[in-house]
């Protein structure tokens, strides 16, 4: 490599590189909305409106200058805000009590990964507030902006489609204002506003309208069910030497289970379904899979309340028709904030089914007396407390893990403890991130709420930066290899995130991790994990 | 007087002043973030930003070189490969510390007629921006192969169902 | 911009209760009919915002949870920060409402990692800011009750002689006076200097801040260097809480620019965001209890949706569920 004997004089180079970088100090209504390549998801195809009954169906790109929304489209957005102030106390509230304090602004992990001050929580929501006062409130519409209020127009519909697509709702900010605003409740408004419109990205509105008409998100007829799950047997009696033969769709069975599609499809999400079928083979449990409640989670949630609903509707459908008892849920996240807090409201009463009990240890889950919906992770806490696994945790010295808590199921549900304590018991080294990246401050892995596509990796990339940041370093410091989580998304997605920021570590849910540790009756001694690697101590035999 | 000396001693205010003038290609209610924020975990832009400068000064100074490309440079690099910067943009900060210097040391320079070390550094920086483009290219690909690798991962399992796909068995 | 409209509404307010009160002798508009009618507003304006926000009910049960579920008996859990009933939730509200709890959470996060020394950041700052504003605008108002009631309640003047504990000067300083004074002054600073906070601002988040900072110093100037005629204000104060309002002569014209400035943020108050006050209380995030799987909650405007049936999930693959051996309902 020749270097250059005489450099030539280069020109000012911050100019080179801070041109068009640095915008006029403008107030943020007159900084119009610019769709950058890599941060925004493709608009739905006309067939998945159809196929679930929504308005204006339409081939259309948000980079079209016309987006083919029908003439009245702005009074349908007043119409359906109005209504929706007088529908939900929340979303009212937080129209008005904002106090624009500043404590939420670096909390949200778009923000901070790519200070694009739009994606401070208080300014994302008064993307809204400020078309709110000026059409429903006095002062707004008295003073214009001067009272903060602007005009509804086309760019500021362009500018909530591109921002409230970039929130996760994963209720960070919620954590940290003085008043509780939760930037998701706003956010959800904002996308049932677009879907009155026809108005949804490709990746949620299909989705929702497989889960709609085959059961689950990725649209696995019944016989695709059943074949994947053979699949993950075939490999559960190469590891084990134990046939595992369980149920679908069979009436009587005491309990019904019902997890997220994605651990049905794809790595790896299949290993922790490998773990539940391990789980319940060796308990002897009696229960059944669904077809068609064969989905936990819920991308309706993404698009309207009524949507999520109208999906919601199938577990306690296919609970009554199959006669169980009660059910139990697999690892998901944002399933447990839609079972946990809605599906019981919106579908329930349940009254058909009984009080969830363990049949292993008699234990009452009394924290779901009316919902009798279990979460696998209380069901599996409670087994091990009673002394009714026997795990072997030298299976996992290979791994050194860590744990991420997911929004959903720590800021809208709370369980904390009982994922840690089935790590706890299922693997030998386990290290906590740091104490601001977990639990309720837990960071989101930035792909949420449908935000998991392709063609906005690099947002992606951006928002998962602070939660990756935090992996990287207890792997520098306690070289950890393994993150677990309980969240079907958060397997699919912080994948991904590993593979650009901290390469070097993996992604499972922890039934995985409990499946390798999990000594069953009559297996044969294990050679490898559940991945097919080879076990701590068996490398030299396997070649 | 060595221009290395001189670097090693000032070297605090040509990092602040290079850090300084890298956070303003962010946008300025960015930049006060970025700078002000001192918690590795709340602001790991920021962090990444200064923690890998300080290094890769230190290596320029390193006169030797290793050959290989700073884990520090990729670091950075990595987060403005997924910003909202053009590819110039994205690795054009290395740069800045030649100002940076150039500025600083002024006085110096002329006093002491440090012009060819001043030359040799330079030269070193541009290799610096040269394996800056290598890391770039190679987040870039690997965000595309991302992008990719979602789309097979939904569907090997389907090809490897309906047998158009099979995984070589060993035995 | 939005900082220096609001001054100079604030300016244009005191220079017309001067011009009022010194030039035009209005004194029976700025000593009676203007408090009377802010008041009116203020009572009425937050009652209306309070009965419309009830009017919205809560569709969904949504607390965030910020602590560990009450799940199975062994694990504890976190009775404040995730409630199960009605007890942890008024604790977790008492917290939120009297200490900030949220606000405070921001004040763990900058501990460096590197060299493990604390680095003091503004949110710290924002957190003692409010709190000490809060409070002391609390103490202020319930002082201010001696000129309201006679005889003076008991706890008035116990906390009036706490607050004046320090002795210092005659009449004696009054602690909370200043530190409301100081902590409006930096409320305000970091609005106007923190580059993040002044990009989010609005006029209206200026405006009170300097009604505020005016009626201090109003209240300031009075007490200890203009020191208008007590006896006579309270004359005055107690007409209007009596309902029996006099004018007596002899107040001075400070007085008015106070009660003037006070009037305006009553009657801006439920129009405002200073509602935040009476919100917090009913925001569904803080203030339901996180047994939502233990307790059903109904939404009142629920309604029956489309669904996609088994049946006819059962028509659309019968064929298929047969093939893969999956019991079906209709042969």
């Amino acid at each position: 490599m020749a270097k250059p004997t005489k450099p030539t004089k280069p020109p000012k180079p911050e100019e080179l590189v801070k041109i068009d970088y640095n915008p006029p100090e403008k107030p943020w209504m007159e900084v119009p909305v610019e769709f950058k390549p890599g941060t925004f998801c493709y608009g739905t195809r006309p067939k998945y409106l159809e196929e679930v009954g929504f308005p204006n169906p339409r081939e259309w790109s948000p980079l079209d200058e016309d987006w083919k929304l029908p003439a009245d489209w702005k009074d349908t957005v007043l119409d359906g805000l109005g209504e929706r102030l007088k529908k939900n106390r929340a979303f009212h509230l937080f129209m008005d009590i904002c106090v624009r304090c500043g404590a939420c602004a670096d909390k949200c992990h778009f923000f901070i990964g790519s200070g694009d001050p739009k994606n401070m929580p208080v300014l994302r929501a008064e993307l809204m507030r400020s078309v709110y006062r000026k059409y429903f409130s006095t002062g707004g519409k008295l003073f214009g902006s001067l009272a903060g209020a602007r005009e509804l127009t086309f760019d500021v519909f362009k500018e909530w489609w591109y921002y409230f697509y970039q929130c996760t709702e994963c209720r960070r900010c919620s954590v940290f204002c003085p008043y509780g605003i939760d930037t998701a409740e706003i956010t959800m408004m904002a996308r049932e506003l677009f879907n009155l419109l026809g108005c949804n990205t490709d990746w949620i509105a299909g989705p929702v309208a497989n889960c709609y008409r085959k059961g689950n998100h990725l649209g696995l007829e019944p016989h695709t069910i059943t074949s994947n799950i053979e699949f993950m047997l075939d490999d559960i009696e190469e590891i084990t030497g134990i046939k595992i033969e369980p149920t679908f769709n069979r009436k009587g069975a005491e309990i019904l289970f019902v997890t997220p599609s994605g651990d049905l499809f794809g790595d790896p999400g299949t290993y922790t379904c490998m773990g539940y079928l391990m789980l319940f083979h060796e308990l002897g449990l009696d229960y059944t899979w669904s077809t068609y409640a064969s989905e936990g989670g819920n991308f309706g949630f993404f698009t309207s309340m009524e949507m999520a609903k109208r999906l919601n509707y199938k577990i306690y459908a296919e609970a009554k028709r199959l006669g169980v008892k009660w059910i139990l849920g697999g690892e998901c996240g944002h399933m447990w904030r839609v079972v946990h807090q809605y599906m019981d409201t919106w579908n329930g009463p349940a009254d058909f089914l009984e009080e969830p009990v363990s049949p292993i240890t008699g234990t009452k889950f009394e924290n779901a007396k009316t919902t009798k919906m279990v979460h696998i992770a209380e069901f599996t806490a409670d087994l091990i407390k009673h002394g009714k696994l026997k795990l072997d945790p030298s299976r996992n010295d290979h791994l050194k893990v860590t744990y991420h808590d997911s929004c959903n199921t720590s800021r809208g549900m709370g369980i904390l403890e009982e994922p840690r304590y089935i790590i706890n018991n299922s693997c030998n080294h386990f290290h906590e991130m740091p104490e601001d990246t977990i639990r309720e401050k837990t960071f989101c892995c930035g792909s949420g709420t449908g935000l998991n596509a392709g063609e906005n990796m690099e947002l992606r990339m951006r928002g998962g930066l602070p939660r990756a940041n935090a992996v990287k370093h207890v792997r520098d410091k306690h070289g950890v290899n393994m993150l677990a989580n309980i969240c079907a998304i958060d397997r699919a997605t912080l994948s991904a995130l590993m593979q650009y920021w901290v390469p070097d570590v993996e992604v499972s849910g922890i039934h995985e991790l409990l499946g390798n540790a999990l000594v069953m009756k009559g297996e044969k001694e294990r050679e490898t994990d559940l991945r097919l690697e080879p076990l701590p101590g068996k490398e030299e035999e396997d070649v | 007087m060595e221009l290395k000396s001189l670097l090693t001693e000032k070297r605090a205010a040509i990092l602040r002043k290079w850090f300084d003038l890298i956070v303003d290609t962010y946008p300025s209610d960015t930049s006060s973030f970025l700078k002000k924020q001192k918690n590795q975990f709340a602001n790991p832009v920021g962090h990444t930003i200064s923690e890998g400068i300080e290094e890769l000064f230190d290596e320029l100074l390193e006169e030797a070189g290793s050959g290989k490309v700073s884990p520090f440079l990729d670091n950075i690099i990595r987060v403005r490969a997924i910003q909202d910067f053009t590819p110039s943009e994205a690795i054009g900060f290395i740069f800045l510390l030649k100002n940076v210097i150039r500025e600083s040391l002024q006085r110096e320079i002329r006093e002491y007629q440090m012009y060819d070390d001043l030359l040799r550094l330079e030269s070193r920086i541009d290799d610096l921006v040269r394996s800056s483009f290598d890391v770039y290219m190679k987040c870039r690909e690997q965000v595309y192969d991302l992008k990719a690798s979602e789309v097979k991962k939904m569907t090997f399992r389907l090809l490897q169902r309906a047998n158009l796909v099979k995984e070589i068995q060993e035995d | 911009m939005g900082a220096l409209l609001s001054f100079f509404v604030v300016i244009v307010l005191v220079l017309l209760a001067l011009a009022g009160v010194k030039g035009a002798g209005l004194y029976v508009l700025f000593g009676t009919i203007i408090p009377y009618a802010a008041f009116a507003t203020f009572i009425l304006g937050v009652i209306l915002r309070v009965i419309k926000w009830s009017r919205s009910p809560v569709p969904f049960h949504i607390p965030t949870t910020c602590g560990q579920e009450k799940s199975l008996p062994w694990i504890k859990y976190s009775k404040l920060e995730s409630p199960a009933g009605t007890m942890g939730v008024i604790g977790r509200m008492a917290l939120e409402v009297l200490l900030f709890r949220s606000l405070f959470r921001n004040l763990k996060s900058e501990q460096r990692d590197d060299g493990a020394k604390l680095v003091y950041g503004s949110n710290k700052w924002l957190w003692l800011g409010g709190i000490a504003f809060h409070w002391s605008m609390l103490i202020v108002i319930i002082r201010h009750l001696r000129f309201f009631t006679h005889p003076v309640p008991f706890f008035v003047n116990i906390i009036d002689s706490l607050d004046g504990f320090l002795q210092i000067g005659a009449p004696h300083l009054m602690i909370t006076g200043v530190v409301l004074l100081l902590a409006v002054t930096y409320l305000f600073l970091r609005r106007a200097f923190i580059p993040q906070v002044r990009y989010i601002s609005l006029p209206a988040d200026y405006l009170p801040l300097f009604l505020i900072m005016g009626i201090a110093t109003s209240g300031i100037l009075m007490r200890y260097f203009l020191k208008v005629d007590i006896i006579h204000v309270k004359e005055l104060t107690l007409g209007l809480a009596t309902l029996n309002p006099k004018i007596p002569a002899g107040i001075g014209v400070i007085f008015y620019i106070h009660l003037f400035l006070i009037s305006t943020l009553f009657a801006y108050f439920p129009f405002s965001k200073l509602m935040h006050m009476g919100g917090v209380f009913l925001s569904p995030t803080r203030n339901l209890a996180n047994n939502s799987r233990m307790k059903r909650h109904v939404n009142p405007w629920n309604y029956p949706v489309k669904v996609h049936t088994y049946e006819e999930y059962e028509d659309q693959f019968r064929e298929k569920m047969k093939d893969a051996g999956i019991p079906v309902e209709k042969e």
